[in-house]
């Protein structure tokens, strides 16, 4: 399958990021369970990445390792030419539990990754991302006070304030009740079209997936396997009553399997 | 932060009774039993009265402190830093399993040798006593950091100084000021030790003079009952830490 020449990505777009024929096994029982085999794909500068499949199918082993805070057993990842060896605050992964600093507050952890900023530019920013996220009121409140969505709002909000050329959002509208999940996705795609960053999302639902994505990377389960990387050839902003819509949606649920029909 | 004593009545006059009773019990058997709590009161106002009392209560607190400043200084760095380094703690952990049921007081006799009798000898087995109580807390605290804020941590590209100081640290705080806490305990505890036998002033001393100079048992329970109500005031400062608001939050919780 081909990989490259996204319909829908400009034809100048440089790769930005690669991933080459990661394996990453586990030891449990004192076995070798292998959760991810032969992941191969690149990804253009500026895409707008979704990858769906089952729970534990190994959404998040795949985002910890392009992000770098794991290592592959085999296989390696490239982003702009050079190998990923750790983290970098150049790219910043979303958890998909609540990652926030308990011991900050609302203002501190939108503005932990800004210490290096002016103060009038750190704070500028820090109103700007409160604002976005809607938790204006609580900035300074600590996240124990805060509803798990809150939570899940403030570590996008850290995570976008820093910049980020790739952000790995895991599961990251998952705990949102649908009208905040929807206001969210506009936010991001509002992010993304502006600042036309590249943005890999692991989700479990397909209609977040269909309607965010350029490309939808869908994984098998055990071990995952690239199934198959449909291009959402549909223009923005999107009619999610479009047949075109539907029809791709459909597919997409086909290739998840049984897990999702009724 | 202000040091909020709630004052209940049910222990109050609990206690008021408890006094009553034992003051009934005194007068009605005199005798070599236990002083009653007018003497004490008597004992201590005398003390008061000629300096002794606070003079003592400065020279235990200023064993206290700077036994404990040094356990503190030393103790929670090395444990943060061998929580933090598997490979050190493998090579480390045996020696300190060793060292850590010996009881301070086992360390009088090698204490008084180092450092003769006087205010370094009290100070160090303070230490001795403080630093492996909050050696052992602070690995344990660097342990318990999930994973999640180490990475979320590492993922901003902070220098090793930062991350210490913005992740590592106030991660383990709120353990860390329980551990404290304990420990100022026990400091307290081995304070009074340590003067019946290594120095000639302060509290335990007191009570150990009282007894030796002439059977005083009412300035020996005079001494206890300061020794206590001392000991519950360092534990209610240490508390009020506890609820410093970005120390109250707990992993549990997320
Ligand atoms: N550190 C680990 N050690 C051993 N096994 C692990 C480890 N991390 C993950 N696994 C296993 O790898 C598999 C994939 O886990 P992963 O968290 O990547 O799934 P996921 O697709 O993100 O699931 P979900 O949609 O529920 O979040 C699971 O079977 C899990 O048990
Ligand atoms: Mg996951």
């Amino acid at each position: 399958m081909s990989l490259t020449n996204a319909a829908n990505t400009p034809a100048v777009a440089a790769m930005k990021l690669r991933a080459e024929q990661l394996c990453v096994a586990f030891e449990r029982d004192s076995k070798s369970v292998s959760v991810l085999e032969d992941i191969t794909f690149d990804i253009s500068d500026g895409e707008f990445i979704c990858i769906v499949g089952r729970s534990g199918c190994g959404k998040s082993t795949l985002l910890n390792v392009l992000a770098g805070f794991l290592a592959p057993t085999s296989g390696s990842v490239i982003i702009d030419g050079e190998p990923v060896h750790g983290p970098d605050p150049r790219r910043i992964l979303v958890f998909q539990e609540h990652g926030v600093f308990p011991w900050l507050t609302v203002e501190g952890n939108i503005g932990f990754g800004l210490s290096k900023l002016p103060r009038a530019e750190r704070e500028h920013r820090v109103a700007h991302y409160v604002q976005m996220i809607g938790l204006q009121g609580f900035e300074r409140t600590y996240p124990s006070d805060l509803s798990g969505g809150m939570k899940q709002r403030l570590q996008v909000a850290r995570a976008l304030a820093v910049n980020p050329d790739i952000l790995y959002l895991d599961e990251a509208f998952g705990a949102l009740d649908s009208i905040t999940r929807l206001a969210m996705r506009k936010e991001l795609l509002r992010i993304w079209q502006t600042e036309r960053r590249t943005i890999i999302f692991v989700t479990h639902d397909i209609d977040e997936a269909v309607q965010l994505a350029d490309r939808v990377v869908v994984l098998s389960s055990n071990p995952a396997r690239i199934e198959d990387i449909l291009t959402i050839d549909i223009r923005r902003p999107r009619n999610i009553s479009s047949p075109h819509y539907l029809e791709l949606r459909d597919k997409l649920l086909e290739q998840i399997g049984q897990a999702y029909t009724v | 932060m202000r040091l909020k004593l709630h004052v209940q009545p049910r222990p109050l006059l609990f206690i008021g009774v408890l006094l009553i009773c034992w003051q009934i019990a005194i007068n009605r058997h005199p005798g070599q039993l236990l002083p009653g709590p007018l003497s004490v009161l008597r004992a201590i106002g005398d003390l008061m009265h000629s300096g002794l009392l606070l003079k003592y209560i400065v020279a235990s607190l200023f064993r206290v402190t700077w036994g404990f400043a040094l356990g503190a200084s030393l103790g929670i760095p090395l444990g943060l830093a061998i929580g933090w380094n598997r490979r050190a703690e493998m090579a480390l952990n045996p020696l300190i399993q060793i060292f850590r049921p010996i009881s301070p007081l086992a360390w009088i006799p090698v204490a008084i040798l180092w450092f003769g009798v006087g205010d370094m000898a009290a100070v160090f087995l303070i230490f001795v006593g403080c630093f492996f109580p909050l050696l052992l807390t602070a690995m344990s605290a660097v342990h318990n950091i999930p994973a999640l804020y180490i990475d979320a941590g590492r993922n901003f590209g902070l220098s090793p100084f930062a991350f210490v100081s913005r992740v590592l640290y106030p991660a383990v705080a709120p353990q860390l000021v329980v551990g404290m806490r304990i420990t100022l305990g026990i400091a307290w505890l081995v304070v009074v030790a340590a003067e019946m036998i290594a120095v000639n002033s302060g509290l335990g001393f007191l009570i150990v003079d009282a007894r030796n100079a002439g059977n005083r048992y009412d300035l020996v329970v005079a001494g206890m009952v300061i020794i206590g109500a001392i000991g519950l005031l360092l534990d209610l400062g240490m508390r009020s830490l506890e609820r410093v608001k970005s120390f109250r939050w707990s992993y549990s919780e997320d």
